[in-house]
């Protein structure tokens, strides 16, 4: 029988909080020599800080990180990185005026004497290139490449370190299939070096295919690990999410079977984001759009709306087929769009309260001169409908609390009265009385009569609100769930490209 | 407290009055400045001077106030002074030429006017659609323009001066030197302006949509508002300032050279800073930019008046209270933020 072999990087009963917030507790984690092995979990269920902690970037609340065996406390990332154990991030930290090879080399350029020796970098940074096989030139400046070839140089950099733990958080988010395979190899060269590699993924194709061992996190507890033999995806599936829909959600109101289409979508196209997306929308219903971050919901959506240029595809309002160039040209057809991002694109929040509810309808409150009377008249009947609660002395958006900051967002963009309200991430960041009035709030809506696209990662809610969910997965719409479809594992399963339309293609790909 | 919105919160109204030194601070260092103008010189305050004073604030004064938009909306326009000139260029040999047309008289003039206007919206419009649909910063484009214009004037008046008709500058000399009702009209357009300037953008979506984009350009964005529309209107407007300045100084010389409004666009952009408006967009007060206006006529007007200063140290004492002014509103606006 074969020794197992040697642990280099050992997580031991890790917890970490945040302010009062307990994010992880006491997490083992154990990455051998010259073995994958993947990191699974939902949005929040604390990977990245248990990554970050084991990579030096966050200091552990409790427990030890071990190297070969010896407990260490990195200060900094530069001390995980001399041991060895060494981060790719998952968003990209490139210098973007800097060359390819500059970037490889940051703060640790080779030098003779006095002077940097480019010639041995480059000839450094080739190899390191040509390994992964692309025929990025070192000379390029970084912001002139494309994301995954970004992705590339931020791989290629790690690797040109005397790396014994390469930890990759979600790599592959942004890479083309043909370069993941590229990746895949990669990771089996390095494996064979007798490199540990910590591989985070939501994409469970991925991980079957290359993972030696598996380790699944939920809400901040280790749920199950082991050898990846044995487990299937489904499996992993049901571990990651495994809890209860409980009475958070209010109950979903009736839709008429023969509701008619408000919104359809044929054959969306969208450049570097969507590649085939259709749908439809029903008067009176909860669409739900499930699937990773970076599969292309937002992306879908808003070149719906015209925020985004579209290559091809078809819009049609109530059966008739519109074309809008400018977001101001939906708002025209009563659609509604709440962002994902309220304070970098919601709220002005260096603005008034008031000024910010009626900034999308203004027109409204103009005859022809703005009528500060009308928008504070407005503003009090917002506040009552929406339950904004302030302190006394809130004078601009910005101080205003998250919920309170939803809430404003959720009145301005209903200040259109809108047939179809499309709701991104409506409960990011927000505390769990005002999620419950939000929910309740969506489920008035279409009782009286609103439909709601509800683009969400949070697969409870997801699952709790809508009627039929759509998922999608690498800018592909896989397929539209109805009924006793609409549950964890087929969404999971939807979202990751194991089942539904294209998966094919992309497995030719 | 920072109300960028002028009117927006509830605890002015309750409060019925609340100091602000960013609302009032420019106003209490006009003040300031008068009293200083006064203990110097009691003729200081006299009508005269204080005519005198305004005639010549308004021509920076105007320009500030379409530089106000630009700044508010997150622009900045560093072609006025050339722009100011090549259309007093434009001006002149146009209502020379028409002369033998129209014979001196009045047609002329309207003539010149006319011209102006046009030649004010388009070179802000070239300034607006080249920055939005080019997508180039506005630094750069005004720059460019800043330059084409001034070499451009150089040209038409083959390095020397172009003057205007003797004749024609009699019929045309009015709107400069003339009063109505005790005020000189250079000084009623300046106010028309600003109280036009002041409901514009207080008073209007436009206006709303100067302080958002300014503000976030993606915000406002995603509060489906035709971005490229208003900044670019924002530069056409400032166009039309640059043209009404040149049309009441025109008639003060009569002559246009590649020295006419040299350095106009940054004495417009500190009068615009004085008042209290923020740099970087997003917050814009129009009397404070009157005020700022006025208040860099005074400084040198009170150094004329006095020995105790040298009339060659205008620009360093100017330079001191630019400095000076945006540190005291920087520095509440810190306080305001915590």
């Amino acid at each position: 029988m074969m020794s197992a072999p040697p642990i280099l990087l050992q997580g031991h009963r890790i917890s970490r909080s945040f302010g009062g917030n307990q994010v992880l507790f006491d997490v083992d984690l154990t990455l051998h020599a010259g073995e994958v092995h993947a990191l699974l979990g939902e949005n929040g269920a604390g990977k990245s800080t248990l990554v970050r902690i084991l990579s030096g970037y966050l200091p552990p609340s409790s427990g030890e990180v071990n190297v070969s065996g010896e407990p260490r406390r990195f200060r900094s990332s530069g001390e995980a990185e001399a041991d060895g154990v060494v981060m790719i991030h998952q968003e990209l930290a490139l210098a973007e005026q800097l060359t390819v090879e500059e970037n490889i080399f940051l703060g640790r350029e080779l030098r003779r004497g006095l002077f940097l020796d480019r010639r041995a970098m480059r000839a450094r940074c080739r190899e390191a290139l040509i390994e992964l096989e692309t025929d990025i030139d070192p000379a390029t400046r970084v912001k002139d490449l494309s994301t995954s070839d970004q992705q590339m140089v931020e791989i290629a950099k790690a690797v040109t370190r005397d790396v014994r733990v390469l930890i990759m958080d979600e790599p592959t988010a942004s890479l083309t299939e043909r370069e993941v395979q590229i990746l895949f190899s990669l990771v089996s060269r390095l494996r064979k070096k007798g490199v540990a590699i910590l591989y985070i993924s939501h994409k469970l194709r991925e991980i079957e295919q290359i993972a030696d061992r598996v380790t699944v996190l939920r809400d901040g507890h280790l749920i199950d690990t082991g050898l990846a033999e044995g487990r299937s995806k489904e499996d992993l599936a049901r571990l990651m999410v495994g809890r209860e829909i409980n009475e958070m959600y209010p109950d979903r109101s009736s839709v008429a079977s023969d509701a008619p289409i408000v919104l359809e979508a044929r054959n969306i196209e969208v450049p570097g984001a969507v590649r085939s997306a259709s749908f439809t929308l029903r008067r009176g219903e909860v669409l739900g759009f499930g699937g990773v971050v970076g599969a292309g919901r937002t992306a879908l959506c808003e070149a719906i709306l015209g925020l985004r240029q579209r290559r091809s595809g078809e819009v049609l309002r109530n059966g008739k087929s519109v074309s809008f160039r400018h977001l101001r040209d939906a708002v025209r057809y009563r659609i509604a769009y709440l962002t994902e991002d309220r304070k970098g694109k919601g709220l002005v929040l260096n603005m008034g309260l008031r000024p910010n509810l009626t900034l999308l309808n203004l027109r409204a409150y103009c005859h022809p001169l703005i009528s500060r009377q009308r928008e504070a008249h407005a503003y009090a009947e917002a506040a009552k409908r929406f339950d904004i609660r302030l302190r006394t002395d809130v004078s601009t958006a910005g101080e205003l609390s998250g919920g309170n900051q939803q809430k404003l967002l959720l009145a301005k963009v209903m200040s259109i009265d809108p047939e179809i309200v499309i709701i991104n991430e409506p409960t990011r960041g927000i505390d769990v009385g005002t999620k419950q009035e939000i929910y309740r709030f969506i489920r008035d809506l279409t009782e009286s009569g609103c439909s709601v696209i509800l683009i969400s990662s949070e697969m409870s809610e997801l699952i709790g609100l809508s009627h039929r969910v759509a998922v999608m997965c690498a800018g592909v719409l896989t397929g539209v769930l109805e009924g006793d479809e609409v549950n964890e594992q087929e969404i999971m399963q939807y979202a990751s490209g194991i089942k539904g339309v294209g998966v094919n293609e992309q497995r030719r790909a | 407290m920072s109300s960028v919105v002028p009117d927006n919160n509830k605890s002015m109204k309750r409060n019925g009055f609340r100091f602000d030194i960013k609302t009032w601070g420019p106003f209490i260092a006009l003040v300031a400045l008068a009293i200083l103008g006064v203990l110097i010189n009691p003729a200081f305050l006299g009508a005269d001077n204080l005519s005198n004073m305004l005639t010549r604030s308004a021509f920076i004064g105007i320009i500030a106030v379409g530089a106000t938009f630009v700044i508010t909306a997150g622009g900045l326009d560093l072609s006025v002074g050339s722009m100011a000139a090549f259309i007093a260029g434009v001006m002149i040999i146009l209502m020379n030429g028409l002369v033998e047309q129209f014979g001196v008289g009045i047609t002329t003039v309207l003539f010149g006017i006319g011209a102006s206007l046009i030649l004010g919206m388009g070179a802000g419009f070239i300034n607006g659609v080249v920055t939005t649909k080019g997508k180039i910063e506005a630094f750069i484009v005004t720059l460019g323009t800043m330059g084409i214009y001034r070499s451009l004037v150089t040209y038409l008046a083959d390095g020397g001066t172009l003057t205007l008709d003797w004749n024609v500058r009699d019929v045309y000399r009015p709107v400069y030197y003339e009063s109505l009702l005790g005020i000189p009209i250079p000084v009623w357009v300046f106010l028309l302006v600003a109280l036009v300037g002041y409901v514009l953008l207080n008073y209007t979506r436009f206006g709303r949509y100067c302080f958002a984009i300014g503000s976030n350009e993606k915000v406002a964005e995603y509060s489906a508002i035709h971005v490229d529309r208003v900044k670019t209107l924002t530069y056409v407007l400032q166009g039309v300032c640059v043209s009404l300045a040149t049309i009441i100084y025109v008639p003060r010389l009569g002559s246009a050279s590649a020295a006419t409004g040299v350095l106009w666009e940054l004495e417009a952009i500190a009068a615009v800073i004085i008042g209290g408006t923020v740099l970087k967009g997003g917050h814009g007060r129009i009397w404070g930019t009157v005020v700022g206006a006025i208040m860099l006529t005074m400084i040198g007007n009170i150094l004329n008046l006095t020995d105790a200063i040298s009339n060659y140290l205008n620009g360093t004492v100017q330079g001191i209270i630019i400095i000076v002014a945006v540190y005291l509103q920087r520095a509440s606006w810190k306080k305001n933020n915590v």
